[in-house]
């Protein structure tokens, strides 16, 4: 028992690298994915769409073991687990991300952007100013949604042997014969996702000013 | 003078010929109203001189500056910079205002003045009080759209479009989306522009009030100018069949 928190707290510290590593990466690559999907030039498109397709249509357990074994069996390349779980991660958040962003963009009603263009603003000037700020609050529930599964996904690192919290708690319990290793790890998920919760009630709640 | 000049303007969504051959000017100071049936290609005329939609064939000039014509069967618009002087010439207020939500409504007047004008943020501030207090909006600088009546809000965006001193404002249906009181408001801001000579363009259901502020009024039907003339001539005698029967239905 006495050896238990700190490898808890090891794990841990895993489990909270990917969660973050994954929204950094991922939070402005689903903007770019997004884009992409939006895009009048129909090749960009459809590679996009299929991309978002895969992404959205295969469990992401089968991702992380593609994006780690796929190197080596295709070029007999091997690279790091830690790394190849955050490019599966991001991979695949980005497209749940891109899909949420363009959702909210074509809810904007298409009169914000005649106003803007009347008044003469630029594009990028109407996109910036006019259209994200509007975009931002309408998806903040969806966003929230996403990384709550974010926090409860990061277990699924394991799979190619990373040790993340759950593995450790669940290593942890089969050597000490004691499901109380497990209880610890649910219990970080769930006040971690409180506080995940907490973080983006208090976002809604602060553009709340208007509607 | 003339401001506006609409040369044979052509205009079609796939085989929907909605604008067929419009032809009229607008010389300074004047109120034209455009009354016409539903689907008759009224908003799509505003449209295509507030640059929202692209014409097929004809020519439009705007204060002496060509915005588009046709040449040997293709349509030339004018380059950026003048498309981009000629949209500032022109405001336009929307049926259903489309303001800035996010944005208070001192922020929804001085957002263009600064970005596109750039003009100094005190000076801007300055020009939309000033405006506020015209519409009778001065209390309301700090709120947001969202908290203000439909009468409220179109109020705000006259104000939003007249803060870049347009040369022309045109409005599409201004009170279609407000309660009968409410339209009274904002009829009474048009008049008022309209005692300061501001040259306007109003497309309209309210045909009492268009006979009462126009100079001039254009009758609208599948997309071409079926009479056009002064209030009186055209709501009392009108010369077309079609123009009768149009404002019969109206209880005229
Ligand atoms: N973007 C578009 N794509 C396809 N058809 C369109 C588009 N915009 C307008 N139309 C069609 O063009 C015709 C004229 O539309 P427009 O909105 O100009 O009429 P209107 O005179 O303003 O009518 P209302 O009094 O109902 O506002 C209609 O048949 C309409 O369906
Ligand atoms: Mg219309």
């Amino acid at each position: 028992m006495r050896n238990l928190l700190p490898l808890l707290l090891a794990g841990t510290i895993t489990t909270l690298k990917i969660f973050v590593l994954t929204l950094l990466f991922s939070i402005p690559l689903g903007a770019l994915v997004a884009r992409g999907r939006m895009s009048k030039n129909p090749i960009v498109s459809t590679v996009i769409n299929i991309y978002i397709m895969i992404m959205r249509g295969t469990p992401l357990i089968l991702q992380l073991l593609f994006v780690y074994f796929g190197p080596y069996y295709l070029f007999g390349a091997s690279y790091d687990r830690f790394t190849a779980v955050i490019i599966g991660f991001v991979i695949n958040y980005a497209a749940y991300f891109a899909e949420i962003y363009r959702g909210g963009v074509q809810s904007i009603p298409i009169g914000q952007w005649e106003a803007s263009l009347v008044l003469g603003f630029s594009r990028a000037h109407t996109f910036t100013h006019v259209i994200v700020p509007q975009v931002v609050k309408r998806i903040i529930p969806a966003m929230g949604n996403e990384v709550i599964t974010l926090v409860k996904d990061t277990a699924l690192a394991q799979t190619i042997g990373v040790a993340e919290l759950f593995r450790v708690a669940q290593s942890a319990s089969a050597r000490q014969f004691s499901t109380t290793p497990i209880v610890i790890a649910g219990l970080f998920y769930f006040i971690m996702n409180g506080v995940v919760s907490r973080l983006f009630d208090r976002f809604e709640k602060k553009l709340d000013y208007y509607h | 003078m003339s401001i506006i000049t609409v040369e044979n303007v052509v205009k079609s969504f796939d085989a929907l010929g909605v604008l067929r051959g419009i032809s009229f000017t607008l010389n300074e100071g004047e109120v034209l109203s455009i009354i016409g049936p539903s689907g008759s290609g009224k908003s799509t005329l505003l449209r295509c001189l507030t640059q929202l939609e692209r014409i097929d064939s004809g020519r439009i000039e705007v204060c002496s500056m060509t915005m588009a014509h046709s040449t040997g069967g293709t349509i030339q618009y004018a380059d950026a910079k003048t498309l981009k002087q000629i949209r500032l010439k022109l405001g336009l207020v929307f049926q259903n205002f489309n303001l800035f939500p996010h944005m208070s409504v001192l922020r929804n007047i001085t957002e263009a003045q600064v970005n596109v004008l750039a003009k100094s943020k005190g000076e801007a501030v300055a020009t939309a009080r000033q405006l506020l207090a015209k519409m009778g909006l001065e209390e309301k600088e700090d709120a947001y759209p969202c908290h203000l009546s439909g009468g409220q809000q179109q109020r705000v965006s006259i104000a939003r479009a007249l803060a870049l001193n347009p040369t022309v404002l045109c409005f599409d249906e201004p009170t279609s989306a407000l309660d009968p009181e409410l339209t009274i408001e904002i009829l009474k801001v048009i008049k008022d522009l309209a005692k300061e000579k501001m040259t306007m363009i109003v497309v309209t259901h309210e045909m009492a009030f268009a006979r009462d502020i126009s100079d001039r009024v254009i009758f609208m039907d599948e997309g071409l100018i079926v009479e056009e003339g002064p209030p009186d001539v055209l709501f009392n005698a009108p010369a077309k069949e079609r123009t009768q029967r149009f404002l019969s239905r109206y209880g005229q």
